[in-house]
């Protein structure tokens, strides 16, 4: 995807410190030098092309509700059968397979640990596959947002 | 995207108000010249109630950032590794923020070994354009932190059945 460079600027100046302000868009429009219906034109056409998912606030996930990473070793013939019953479950927000005996990882999530205990249980009875469970501990780095190396992208 | 105001139920307490406003951030902010207004009639808040419960949860960290959420595949990052180690107990917490401070490494978080199946207790993500550009970061990874003789494995995701942000706040009754 080529991206110009006022597209990339906008990108790289506001993964994150976005203003919250009654008018935000304009306040970017200006640190930029574009209008503010620049500002949301292009915005709209980066989700339109799925360069962005959404614009607006991360939320920090130990603190807005209880979440578990997960894993299980589904049968590389049921994979995606697996993949689908999960995707099903209510409180799923990842999952991706990756190359390991325990092939499929993902993030369950619910408003409360109670909850997320009895959708864990309950998931993982109608799978009848055991889970590893790998709760925090401790995160180091939880920004998701890094710098985009434009000139590394193909 | 449809801005059409959602009825409220007018008998709703703040909480449950602001509750419907956390749950409608998560999905992204309307893009309109005042967003902040447009959530508001959605949620039954003022605008200026809307900008103050927003900068509160950002300020009291519920709210870790504030901005454009980039997907990395659609833009060329096609790969991406979970690199697991089975770190010392005692040395976790240095590893893991020396790891974090690399700009290649976009999660780094410790976790509970699961013995036998499990012996690894820190994670971290590494992204880059392709499996050979994820390979080479590692290297100097391992090379820069004294981590070549450290049991690892390398988990490179092949595809990504959903990814989207959490939704961690209940059913309100909006």
């Amino acid at each position: 995807m080529q991206l110009d460079a006022t597209d990339r600027r906008l990108i790289d100046r506001y993964q994150k410190g976005m203003p919250i302000t009654s008018r935000p868009f304009l306040a970017m429009g200006e640190e930029l030098g574009i209008p503010e219906e620049a500002v949301i034109g292009r915005l709209e056409a980066l989700q339109a092309q799925q360069a962005i998912s959404r614009v607006g606030p991360v939320f920090e996930h130990s603190r807005a509700g209880a979440s578990l990473l997960a894993a299980v070793a589904a049968p590389k013939e049921d994979i995606d059968q697996v993949a689908d019953r999960i995707n099903h479950f209510p409180g799923i927000n990842h999952n991706y397979a990756r190359e390991h005996e325990f092939n499929l990882w993902f993030v369950m999530t619910a408003p409360d640990e109670k909850t997320l205990e009895t959708r864990l249980d309950e998931l993982e009875k109608t799978l009848a596959l055991p889970f590893l469970r790998l709760p925090m501990v401790e995160a180091y780095h939880i920004d998701l947002a890094f710098n985009i190396d434009w000139e590394a992208l193909p | 995207m449809s801005h059409m105001p959602l009825a409220v139920n007018p008998s709703l307490n703040h909480a449950q108000k602001l509750l419907i406003l956390r749950r409608r951030l998560e999905t992204g902010l309307p893009l309109c010249p005042r967003p902040y207004r447009a959530l508001a009639v959605e949620c039954g808040l003022t605008e200026q109630q809307v900008l103050e419960a927003t900068s509160e949860w950002q300020a009291n960290g519920l709210i870790k950032r504030m901005g454009l959420v980039v997907r990395h595949r659609t833009l060329g990052y096609r790969a991406n590794a979970m690199v697991v180690w089975d770190i010392p107990d005692e040395k976790v917490a240095a590893v893991g923020h020396a790891l974090a401070e690399e700009p290649f490494v976009t999660l780094c978080y410790q976790r509970p070994r699961q013995r036998p199946d499990w012996p690894y207790n820190l994670f971290c993500m590494i992204h880059g354009t392709d499996r050979e550009q994820v390979r080479e970061q590692l290297r100097q990874l391992r090379e820069r932190h004294g981590l070549e003789n450290t049991d690892h494995d390398v988990l490179f995701s092949r595809k990504a059945y959903r990814q989207c942000g959490g939704r961690y706040v209940g059913d309100a009754n909006a």
